[in-house]
Protein backbone atom coordinates (compact mmCIF):
# COMPACT_ATOMS: atom_id res chain seq x y z
CA UNK A 1 0.00 0.00 0.00
CA UNK A 2 1.39 3.19 -0.96
CA UNK A 3 1.90 6.35 1.46
CA UNK A 4 -0.90 8.40 -0.52
CA UNK A 5 -3.34 5.77 0.00
CA UNK A 6 -2.84 5.59 3.64
CA UNK A 7 -3.56 9.31 3.84
CA UNK A 8 -6.45 9.08 1.57
CA UNK A 9 -7.23 6.43 4.58
CA UNK A 10 -6.86 8.69 7.40
CA UNK A 11 -8.91 11.27 5.56
CA UNK A 12 -11.79 8.79 4.81
CA UNK A 13 -11.67 7.91 8.81
CA UNK A 14 -11.61 11.37 9.94
CA UNK A 15 -14.53 12.42 7.63
CA UNK A 16 -16.41 9.33 9.36
CA UNK A 17 -15.69 9.96 12.80
CA UNK A 18 -16.04 14.11 12.66
CA UNK A 19 -17.58 15.12 9.73
CA UNK A 20 -16.61 18.80 8.76
CA UNK A 21 -14.24 20.22 11.03
CA UNK A 22 -13.15 23.54 10.51
CA UNK A 23 -14.44 24.00 7.20
CA UNK A 24 -18.07 23.48 7.95
CA UNK A 25 -20.19 26.55 7.59
CA UNK A 26 -20.95 29.59 9.92
CA UNK A 27 -24.34 30.14 11.14
CA UNK A 28 -25.97 33.13 11.95
CA UNK A 29 -27.54 33.16 15.74
CA UNK A 30 -29.31 35.32 17.38
CA UNK A 31 -29.80 34.09 20.59
CA UNK A 32 -26.25 34.14 21.84
CA UNK A 33 -25.71 38.18 21.52
CA UNK A 34 -28.52 38.31 24.01
CA UNK A 35 -26.59 35.62 25.94
CA UNK A 36 -23.63 37.53 25.64
CA UNK A 37 -25.21 41.08 26.91
CA UNK A 38 -26.37 38.89 30.06
CA UNK A 39 -22.96 37.47 30.70
CA UNK A 40 -21.14 41.12 29.89
CA UNK A 41 -23.18 42.69 33.06
CA UNK A 42 -21.28 40.78 35.40
CA UNK A 43 -17.26 40.81 36.50
CA UNK A 44 -15.78 37.51 36.02
CA UNK A 45 -19.23 35.72 35.03
CA UNK A 46 -19.73 31.90 35.73
CA UNK A 47 -20.88 30.14 32.65
CA UNK A 48 -21.79 26.24 32.75
CA UNK A 49 -21.05 24.13 29.29
CA UNK A 50 -23.02 21.25 29.31
CA UNK A 51 -21.10 20.20 25.81
CA UNK A 52 -19.47 18.96 24.14
CA UNK A 53 -16.26 20.13 24.87
CA UNK A 54 -15.27 22.85 22.20
CA UNK A 55 -11.93 24.28 22.49
CA UNK A 56 -12.17 27.29 20.85
CA UNK A 57 -16.01 27.86 22.37
CA UNK A 58 -14.44 27.61 25.59
CA UNK A 59 -11.09 30.30 24.50
CA UNK A 60 -14.30 32.40 23.51
CA UNK A 61 -15.77 33.01 26.47
CA UNK A 62 -12.25 32.46 28.95
CA UNK A 63 -10.30 35.38 26.92
CA UNK A 64 -13.00 37.50 25.56
CA UNK A 65 -15.54 37.41 28.53
CA UNK A 66 -13.40 36.75 31.22
CA UNK A 67 -15.21 33.70 32.13
CA UNK A 68 -14.62 31.22 34.07
CA UNK A 69 -16.43 28.71 33.11
CA UNK A 70 -17.55 24.88 34.54
CA UNK A 71 -17.33 21.73 31.74
CA UNK A 72 -19.63 19.19 32.61
CA UNK A 73 -20.18 17.18 29.40
CA UNK A 74 -23.42 15.63 29.55
CA UNK A 75 -23.00 14.96 25.58
CA UNK A 76 -20.47 11.73 27.06
CA UNK A 77 -23.13 11.09 29.76
CA UNK A 78 -26.05 10.81 26.90
CA UNK A 79 -24.01 8.48 24.59
CA UNK A 80 -22.88 6.54 27.45
CA UNK A 81 -26.16 5.75 28.98
CA UNK A 82 -27.12 5.31 25.22
CA UNK A 83 -24.80 2.16 25.09
CA UNK A 84 -24.96 1.16 28.72
CA UNK A 85 -28.85 2.03 29.95
CA UNK A 86 -30.29 5.06 31.20
CA UNK A 87 -29.53 5.89 35.17
CA UNK A 88 -33.58 4.14 37.11
CA UNK A 89 -33.89 7.08 39.09
CA UNK A 90 -32.68 10.31 36.74
CA UNK A 91 -33.53 12.92 39.49
CA UNK A 92 -31.14 11.74 41.14
CA UNK A 93 -28.36 11.03 39.22
CA UNK A 94 -28.81 14.95 37.84
CA UNK A 95 -28.69 16.36 41.28
CA UNK A 96 -25.43 14.34 41.96
CA UNK A 97 -23.89 15.49 38.84
CA UNK A 98 -24.08 18.97 39.36
CA UNK A 99 -22.64 19.93 43.09
CA UNK A 100 -22.54 23.50 42.17
CA UNK A 101 -24.16 25.61 44.67
CA UNK A 102 -28.04 27.01 44.30
CA UNK A 103 -27.79 30.48 42.85
CA UNK A 104 -24.18 30.76 41.68
CA UNK A 105 -24.20 30.55 38.20
CA UNK A 106 -24.50 33.38 35.45
CA UNK A 107 -24.95 31.49 32.85
CA UNK A 108 -25.89 27.85 31.20
CA UNK A 109 -24.70 26.72 27.93
CA UNK A 110 -27.65 24.20 26.83
CA UNK A 111 -26.20 23.72 23.47
CA UNK A 112 -29.27 21.42 21.64
CA UNK A 113 -29.11 18.83 24.83
CA UNK A 114 -32.59 18.53 25.38
CA UNK A 115 -32.99 16.99 21.64
CA UNK A 116 -31.60 13.99 22.87
CA UNK A 117 -32.95 13.38 26.48
CA UNK A 118 -36.56 11.76 27.38
CA UNK A 119 -39.25 13.94 29.00
CA UNK A 120 -38.64 12.22 32.58
CA UNK A 121 -34.50 12.83 32.59
CA UNK A 122 -35.04 16.69 30.71
CA UNK A 123 -37.44 17.84 33.59
CA UNK A 124 -34.87 16.61 36.29
CA UNK A 125 -32.12 18.06 34.30
CA UNK A 126 -33.60 21.38 33.75
CA UNK A 127 -34.82 21.26 37.49
CA UNK A 128 -31.19 21.57 38.68
CA UNK A 129 -30.34 23.93 35.86
CA UNK A 130 -32.98 26.23 37.16
CA UNK A 131 -31.49 25.66 40.95
CA UNK A 132 -27.45 26.49 39.89
CA UNK A 133 -28.84 29.42 38.25
CA UNK A 134 -28.44 32.90 40.18
CA UNK A 135 -31.70 35.24 39.66
CA UNK A 136 -31.26 37.35 36.56
CA UNK A 137 -29.03 34.63 34.86
CA UNK A 138 -29.76 32.93 31.27
CA UNK A 139 -29.73 30.13 29.96
CA UNK A 140 -29.29 29.39 25.67
CA UNK A 141 -30.87 26.33 24.56
CA UNK A 142 -31.34 24.98 20.98
CA UNK A 143 -34.19 22.76 20.23
CA UNK A 144 -35.33 21.17 17.04
CA UNK A 145 -38.58 21.46 15.49
CA UNK A 146 -38.16 18.64 13.19
CA UNK A 147 -38.46 15.49 13.27
CA UNK A 148 -34.84 13.86 11.91
CA UNK A 149 -34.78 12.00 8.52
CA UNK A 150 -35.75 8.31 8.55
CA UNK A 151 -32.94 6.54 8.11
CA UNK A 152 -30.25 9.31 9.75
CA UNK A 153 -27.37 8.14 11.79
CA UNK A 154 -27.37 9.33 15.39
CA UNK A 155 -25.21 12.60 15.29
CA UNK A 156 -24.79 15.08 17.62
CA UNK A 157 -23.17 18.77 16.70
CA UNK A 158 -20.15 20.70 18.56
CA UNK A 159 -21.02 24.20 18.19
CA UNK A 160 -18.47 26.43 17.81
CA UNK A 161 -18.11 30.35 18.48
CA UNK A 162 -16.71 31.89 15.36
CA UNK A 163 -17.68 35.41 16.71
CA UNK A 164 -20.62 37.01 19.27
CA UNK A 165 -22.93 36.33 16.13
CA UNK A 166 -21.90 33.55 14.56
CA UNK A 167 -21.98 29.61 14.80
CA UNK A 168 -20.23 26.80 13.39
CA UNK A 169 -21.99 23.28 13.52
CA UNK A 170 -19.61 20.80 13.43
CA UNK A 171 -21.70 17.62 13.69
CA UNK A 172 -20.01 14.23 14.81
CA UNK A 173 -21.69 10.78 15.50
CA UNK A 174 -22.63 9.27 18.45
CA UNK A 175 -25.33 6.52 19.65
CA UNK A 176 -28.23 8.49 20.74
CA UNK A 177 -30.53 9.48 17.84
CA UNK A 178 -32.13 13.01 18.23
CA UNK A 179 -36.16 12.44 19.90
CA UNK A 180 -39.66 13.53 18.49
CA UNK A 181 -39.11 17.54 18.76
CA UNK A 182 -40.22 19.53 22.39
CA UNK A 183 -42.81 21.74 21.21
CA UNK A 184 -42.93 25.59 22.95
CA UNK A 185 -45.39 24.41 26.08
CA UNK A 186 -43.34 21.58 26.83
CA UNK A 187 -40.46 23.60 27.07
CA UNK A 188 -41.77 26.11 28.83
CA UNK A 189 -42.91 24.02 31.47
CA UNK A 190 -39.67 21.76 31.29
CA UNK A 191 -37.90 25.02 32.87
CA UNK A 192 -40.18 26.47 35.36
CA UNK A 193 -39.57 28.92 36.91
CA UNK A 194 -37.27 29.82 34.23
CA UNK A 195 -38.74 32.19 31.92
CA UNK A 196 -38.44 32.28 28.30
CA UNK A 197 -37.38 36.22 27.51
CA UNK A 198 -36.21 35.64 23.58
CA UNK A 199 -36.57 32.74 20.99
CA UNK A 200 -36.11 32.77 17.48
CA UNK A 201 -37.06 30.16 14.80
CA UNK A 202 -34.31 29.93 12.69
CA UNK A 203 -34.89 28.49 9.08
CA UNK A 204 -32.56 25.65 9.71
CA UNK A 205 -35.67 24.54 11.59
CA UNK A 206 -33.43 25.43 14.66
CA UNK A 207 -35.09 27.27 17.66
CA UNK A 208 -33.04 28.81 19.75
CA UNK A 209 -34.27 30.07 23.31
CA UNK A 210 -33.25 31.88 25.70
CA UNK A 211 -34.64 32.00 29.32
CA UNK A 212 -33.75 33.98 31.92
CA UNK A 213 -34.15 33.30 35.82
CA UNK A 214 -36.67 35.91 37.49
CA UNK A 215 -34.92 37.98 39.99
CA UNK A 216 -35.48 36.94 43.55
CA UNK B 1 30.19 3.09 -21.59
CA UNK B 2 26.37 4.35 -20.49
CA UNK B 3 25.84 0.43 -19.04
CA UNK B 4 28.99 1.73 -16.61
CA UNK B 5 27.75 5.25 -16.44
CA UNK B 6 23.69 3.84 -15.37
CA UNK B 7 25.75 1.07 -13.03
CA UNK B 8 27.47 3.82 -10.89
CA UNK B 9 24.71 5.66 -10.83
CA UNK B 10 22.71 3.66 -7.99
CA UNK B 11 26.06 3.09 -6.08
CA UNK B 12 26.35 7.35 -5.73
CA UNK B 13 22.72 7.67 -5.09
CA UNK B 14 22.44 5.49 -2.36
CA UNK B 15 25.13 6.50 0.21
CA UNK B 16 23.17 9.51 0.60
CA UNK B 17 19.65 7.77 1.45
CA UNK B 18 21.19 6.12 4.91
CA UNK B 19 22.97 9.56 5.39
CA UNK B 20 19.95 10.71 7.35
CA UNK B 21 19.26 7.45 9.12
CA UNK B 22 22.58 7.34 10.19
CA UNK B 23 21.50 10.03 13.21
CA UNK B 24 20.02 7.00 14.89
CA UNK B 25 22.67 7.67 17.58
CA UNK B 26 20.30 9.51 19.42
CA UNK B 27 17.88 6.10 19.00
CA UNK B 28 20.49 4.14 20.59
CA UNK B 29 21.32 6.57 23.71
CA UNK B 30 16.92 6.44 23.99
CA UNK B 31 17.24 2.87 25.00
CA UNK B 32 18.97 3.34 28.02
CA UNK B 33 17.47 3.99 31.49
CA UNK B 34 13.88 5.50 32.55
CA UNK B 35 15.01 8.26 33.37
CA UNK B 36 16.70 9.74 30.21
CA UNK B 37 18.15 13.17 29.24
CA UNK B 38 16.59 13.76 25.66
CA UNK B 39 17.79 16.93 24.75
CA UNK B 40 20.08 19.58 26.41
CA UNK B 41 16.97 20.67 28.51
CA UNK B 42 14.35 17.89 29.01
CA UNK B 43 13.89 14.77 30.59
CA UNK B 44 11.85 12.12 30.04
CA UNK B 45 10.17 9.51 32.91
CA UNK B 46 9.72 6.55 31.47
CA UNK B 47 6.52 4.17 31.46
CA UNK B 48 7.05 1.74 34.54
CA UNK B 49 8.08 4.59 36.49
CA UNK B 50 5.67 5.43 39.42
CA UNK B 51 6.57 8.09 41.91
CA UNK B 52 4.16 9.54 44.73
CA UNK B 53 5.54 12.96 45.90
CA UNK B 54 6.52 15.93 44.95
CA UNK B 55 8.15 16.83 41.81
CA UNK B 56 10.21 19.62 41.49
CA UNK B 57 12.52 20.72 38.41
CA UNK B 58 13.79 23.53 36.54
CA UNK B 59 13.80 22.38 33.12
CA UNK B 60 11.05 20.76 29.95
CA UNK B 61 9.68 17.42 31.69
CA UNK B 62 8.01 14.75 29.72
CA UNK B 63 6.24 12.21 31.89
CA UNK B 64 5.03 8.59 30.54
CA UNK B 65 4.77 7.09 33.81
CA UNK B 66 2.76 7.51 36.94
CA UNK B 67 2.85 10.16 39.28
CA UNK B 68 0.74 10.64 42.35
CA UNK B 69 1.15 14.78 44.63
CA UNK B 70 2.34 17.61 43.50
CA UNK B 71 4.41 18.45 40.11
CA UNK B 72 6.23 22.23 39.99
CA UNK B 73 7.70 23.33 36.83
CA UNK B 74 8.70 26.76 37.17
CA UNK B 75 8.81 28.22 33.84
CA UNK B 76 9.32 25.25 31.87
CA UNK B 77 7.08 23.05 30.04
CA UNK B 78 5.89 19.70 31.57
CA UNK B 79 4.09 17.31 28.47
CA UNK B 80 2.26 14.30 29.58
CA UNK B 81 2.60 11.41 27.13
CA UNK B 82 -0.09 9.17 26.09
CA UNK B 83 0.73 6.73 28.53
CA UNK B 84 1.32 9.24 31.13
CA UNK B 85 -1.02 9.10 34.36
CA UNK B 86 -1.06 11.64 36.96
CA UNK B 87 -3.03 11.91 39.70
CA UNK B 88 -1.74 15.41 41.42
CA UNK B 89 -1.55 19.32 41.39
CA UNK B 90 0.69 20.84 38.35
CA UNK B 91 2.13 23.98 38.30
CA UNK B 92 4.06 24.78 34.99
CA UNK B 93 4.79 27.65 32.30
CA UNK B 94 3.23 25.53 29.90
CA UNK B 95 1.28 22.03 30.11
CA UNK B 96 0.72 19.46 27.55
CA UNK B 97 -1.54 16.77 27.87
CA UNK B 98 -1.05 13.60 25.73
CA UNK B 99 -2.38 11.19 28.92
CA UNK B 100 -4.57 11.47 31.57
CA UNK B 101 -4.66 13.72 34.54
CA UNK B 102 -6.69 14.00 37.61
CA UNK B 103 -6.22 17.35 39.60
CA UNK B 104 -5.82 20.60 39.31
CA UNK B 105 -3.56 22.58 36.47
CA UNK B 106 -2.09 25.82 37.15
CA UNK B 107 0.02 27.31 34.01
CA UNK B 108 1.32 30.72 33.22
CA UNK B 109 1.19 30.62 29.17
CA UNK B 110 -0.75 27.53 28.56
CA UNK B 111 -2.49 24.44 28.94
CA UNK B 112 -2.96 22.31 26.00
CA UNK B 113 -5.55 19.19 25.69
CA UNK B 114 -4.47 17.16 22.50
CA UNK B 115 -6.68 14.42 20.78
CA UNK B 116 -6.77 11.39 23.07
CA UNK B 117 -5.71 13.64 26.32
CA UNK B 118 -8.33 13.81 29.45
CA UNK B 119 -8.54 16.23 32.45
CA UNK B 120 -10.29 16.19 35.32
CA UNK B 121 -9.80 19.28 37.50
CA UNK B 122 -9.84 22.39 37.57
CA UNK B 123 -7.23 24.59 35.02
CA UNK B 124 -5.88 28.25 35.71
CA UNK B 125 -3.98 29.09 33.03
CA UNK B 126 -4.25 32.47 30.33
CA UNK B 127 -4.63 30.33 26.95
CA UNK B 128 -6.33 26.65 26.95
CA UNK B 129 -6.31 25.07 23.72
CA UNK B 130 -8.81 21.82 23.77
CA UNK B 131 -8.62 19.19 21.19
CA UNK B 132 -11.78 18.00 19.87
CA UNK B 133 -11.03 14.28 20.82
CA UNK B 134 -10.20 15.25 24.42
CA UNK B 135 -11.72 14.47 27.27
CA UNK B 136 -11.94 17.64 30.06
CA UNK B 137 -14.38 17.67 33.09
CA UNK B 138 -13.86 20.53 35.57
CA UNK B 139 -13.38 24.65 35.47
CA UNK B 140 -11.40 26.88 33.30
CA UNK B 141 -10.36 29.98 34.12
CA UNK B 142 -8.21 32.19 31.88
CA UNK B 143 -7.58 34.77 34.40
CA UNK B 144 -8.86 38.51 33.17
CA UNK B 145 -4.99 39.55 33.40
CA UNK B 146 -4.18 37.23 30.39
CA UNK B 147 -7.35 38.43 28.55
CA UNK B 148 -6.79 42.27 28.15
CA UNK B 149 -5.52 42.11 24.95
CA UNK B 150 -8.38 40.32 23.69
CA UNK B 151 -10.94 42.11 25.62
CA UNK B 152 -9.28 45.50 23.46
CA UNK B 153 -10.15 43.30 20.06
CA UNK B 154 -13.70 42.42 21.51
CA UNK B 155 -14.33 45.73 22.40
CA UNK B 156 -16.39 46.86 19.80
CA UNK B 157 -18.22 44.07 19.60
CA UNK B 158 -19.45 42.07 22.69
CA UNK B 159 -19.53 44.94 25.15
CA UNK B 160 -21.01 47.92 24.42
CA UNK B 161 -22.47 45.94 20.60
CA UNK B 162 -23.19 43.13 22.67
CA UNK B 163 -27.15 43.88 21.62
CA UNK B 164 -25.45 45.08 18.26
CA UNK B 165 -24.62 41.64 16.12
CA UNK B 166 -27.94 40.20 16.22
CA UNK B 167 -29.06 43.84 14.08
CA UNK B 168 -25.96 42.46 11.94
CA UNK B 169 -27.52 39.06 11.49
CA UNK B 170 -30.60 40.46 10.19
CA UNK B 171 -29.91 40.49 6.47
CA UNK B 172 -27.78 37.43 6.95
CA UNK B 173 -29.78 34.04 4.56
CA UNK B 174 -30.75 32.27 8.16
CA UNK B 175 -33.92 34.32 8.51
CA UNK B 176 -35.27 34.90 12.63
CA UNK B 177 -38.72 35.80 13.49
Amino acid sequence: MGLSDLFSRRRKDNTDSDAGASDAPAHPTKALPKFLATLNQRQQPLLLDLGPVVGQTLTFFGEQLGCKIFVEDLAKDIDRQAKEGKPEDPAAFYAQRFPQETGSIDGILCWDLFDFIDKVSGQALAKQLSRILRPDGALLGFFNTAEPAPGTKPHYTRYVVVDPSHLQHRPYSGQQPRLKPLNNRDIQRMFEPLRVTEQFLLKSTMREVLFRKPSA
Amino acid sequence: MWKRDEAQKPTVSQPPAPAPVTPSQPASAASQPEFRRIERDMVNIGKSVVIKGELNGSEDLTIEGHVEGKIELKDHVLTIGPNGKIKAQVFAKAVIVLGEVNGNVTATEKVDIRDGGSVDGDIISPRVAIAEGAHFRGSVDMQRKGAQPAVATVKDTPKPAASQPAEKAQPQPTGAR
